[in-house]
């Protein structure tokens, strides 16, 4: 393992009245895929930037294998940057751009040559050697931002939103390469995105932020079947939020009374039990349902138990055909789909025959979820 | 059909009106007579030119030294200051940007007197170095705008990323900044050239006796009654920079495409 521990430590940033930062502690483990997401404006740049020394922030530290970063310079630091535009030089040829760092660093010219080729073949540029920047493919730039950035041998890279440029199949491609790299070179990557599914596909670990704070950290599992609050919720992926008071708690099962819908079903997670005292009757609830996980029919299936399955019935509002899923936007019979009444529910094509008959627009259909797929993410005083 | 006919014609007459004079000019430098009246095909202003006019020739060569000289030493002072502005913060900077510009709107003859009062109060009297100062210092603003205009296209990120690849302060400005601004800082340079060869008002306030460029000279020898060697000392310019245009052909290419 080449990859570096990073940890960051209370640290506090301002742009004039703008509180960009806002104590903000991260542990990222040598060699992780770590991902700073955040809608824009978040904070997740700003503290990109402090990684690789051209902000300095108003109070903190950031210790590299212990030792505190903060005080040297960008060139002097052992992390490199992909930057969101490239930042390739125009003026220099593939094979100059990746070979400047080295001949900074005195370099011999044969150990530059074979250093530069080795990168060049592990980005799949070999043969692109003599063209300047603008002659690239935004791929290919991508590439040689990469190997540019790696040829180095930082402990640590970091990456601004590098695949926001690119079209969606190659932002895939690229996704899957940049794992790969990943796992070749066992460097620590620090990426920062906005895009919620390129984080989840390839981290290790996710840090979620918002307004300046990290919301949440976890494994892309836990961030997205345990968001930590209504944000997480929302941010990533697609959520039905339903907010309610808690009308009994019984064991695990918690009933929540929500307005127009009335009673819904949610299983607590078995961490949740420790903080039982927080699931007070009369308190309020914020309830996720992942809409995925929830079913959709035309007709109420007969053995539902009441207990363990929150069951409505509802009118379709809209039908989105995705080709491998459908979505169905529905509210509650009765309502004017305000607020709690609407809900999505995704409905995978697993086979080339729908089973069942086709769903369509305005039909009456019945939606239901487990109460185990459900998830309580926000309870508090009323 | 009409329009393209129509088009045409407005392209012969925008000719004729910008190079008509031209040609009348250069048809006299070949008249055996003094005055407008063609009296004769002669090469006789052209032999006066070549064998008659040492004054002439040393103003030629003033132009030059102080056009090359200035331009130079502008390129680099401006090159800088625009690599300043562009890239740097500081306190200020707003302002300095603004007040290095001013002196493009200024009119020429303000900047000519204060010249001449400031050169005058410091006791300069050296015609050269005075006109060289003062071509330095017009050409300036023009140095700034230009590389500041090839800077703008850059993105910062580009810095930072040499920064963040190792590079020094130094290193930094002598590897990617200044390359990647060359080919502005080469238009800026051609540009001052041409500024300071062709600028009369100013140079005449800081020439002396014996230091005048060709423009100045040129109008000094006009005061005197028209000679006919100035229409063939055209000609002999005319042609130098129409051969210079066309070998500089290539070059102005890969400015423009860079």
């Amino acid at each position: 393992m080449n990859g570096s521990d990073v940890k960051i430590e209370g640290i506090d940033k301002h742009f004039g009245d703008f509180h960009a930062l806002r104590n903000v502690n991260i542990h990222i483990q040598g060699g992780e895929f770590f991902s700073l997401l955040g809608p824009s404006g978040c904070g997740k740049t700003t503290l990109l930037r402090i990684l690789a020394g051209f902000e300095s922030p108003a109070a903190g530290l950031v210790r590299i294998n212990g030792r505190n970063i903060l005080p040297l310079p960008p060139n002097k630091r052992h992390t490199n940057m992909i930057f969101q535009n490239y930042a390739l030089f125009p003026h220099l040829t593939v094979f100059e751009n990746v070979a400047f760092p080295l001949r900074l660093k005195k370099l011999g010219r044969r150990e530059i040559d074979a250093k530069v080729e080795e990168y060049l073949a592990l980005t799949k540029l070999a043969g692109q050697e003599y063209k300047k920047p603008a002659q690239l493919s935004g791929g290919q730039k991508q590439r040689v931002a990469i190997a540019r950035a790696l040829v180095n041998g930082p402990e640590v890279l970091l990456l601004d939103e590098p695949l926001s440029a690119l079209d969606a199949k190659l932002r895939q491609h690229m996704l899957i390469e940049l794992d790969t790299i990943h796992d070749k070179t066992g460097i620590t990557f620090i990426y920062v995105t906005h895009d919620q599914q390129e984080a989840l596909s390839v981290s290790d670990h996710i840090a979620v932020m918002n307004e300046g704070r990290i919301v949440q950290v976890g494994n892309p599992t836990e961030i997205y079947e345990s968001p930590a609050d209504v944000f997480v919720a929302n941010f990533i992926g697609e959520a039905n939020l339903f907010h309610g008071t808690i009308a009994s708690v019984e064991g695990e099962m918690v009933s929540v009374e929500v307005k127009n819908m009335g009673i819904l079903k949610v299983t607590m997670e078995p961490g949740d039990l420790e903080g039982m005292r927080d699931f007070q009757p009369g308190k309020q609830a914020s309830i996720t349902v992942r809409p995925e996980k929830i079913n959709i029919a035309l007709e109420k299936p007969p053995d539902l138990l009441q207990d363990v399955f929150n069951a409505f019935p509802c009118v379709v509002d809209e039908v989105i055909y995705n080709g491998f899923q459908s979505k169905f936007f529905v509210k509650l019979s009765g309502t004017g789909g305000n607020g709690n009444s609407a809900i999505k529910a995704f409905k995978q094509h697993m086979s080339y025959y729908s089973a069942g008959p086709e769903i369509n627009w305005k039909d009456r259909v019945w939606v239901w979820w487990k109460a185990d797929d459900a998830y309580l993410v926000e309870v508090h005083d009323a | 059909m009409k329009k393209s006919r129509f088009s045409k014609l407005v392209f012969f007459l925008t000719l004729v009106f910008l190079f008509m004079p031209l040609f009348v000019l250069a048809v006299y430098a070949f008249n055996e007579s003094k005055n407008m009246l063609w009296t004769g095909f002669s090469l006789v202003w052209f032999e006066r030119l070549f064998t008659g006019s040492r004054n002439i020739w040393r103003a030629f060569w003033n132009s030059i030294l102080i056009a090359l000289t200035s331009a130079a030493t502008a390129t680099v002072l401006g090159s800088l200051g625009a690599i300043g502005i562009n890239w740097y913060n500081f306190k200020l900077k707003k302002y300095v940007q603004t007040v290095s510009l001013l002196p493009l709107v200024l009119p020429e003859i303000i900047i000519g007197v204060s010249m001449l009062i400031f050169f005058v109060g410091i006791d300069l009297h050296l015609g050269l170095l005075r006109i060289y100062i003062a071509h330095t210092t017009f050409n300036l603003p023009f140095v700034l705008l230009v590389v500041i205009s090839r800077l703008d296209e850059f993105d910062f990120s580009i810095i930072e990323a040499a920064r963040d690849l190792g590079a020094r302060e130094h290193q930094t400005l002598l590897r990617i900044i200044i390359p990647m601004a060359m080919p502005g800082i080469i238009s800026a340079f051609l540009i001052a050239v041409t500024m300071s060869l062709e600028d009369f008002v100013i140079t005449s306030f800081v020439s002396g006796p014996g230091s005048s460029t060709l423009p100045v000279h040129i109008y000094s020898m006009i005061r005197t009654g028209v000679s006919p060697v100035v229409n063939a000392l055209s000609v002999v310019l005319l042609g130098g920079t129409i051969c210079l245009v066309f070998l500089m052909r290539p070059f102005f290419k890969y400015i423009a495409h860079e």
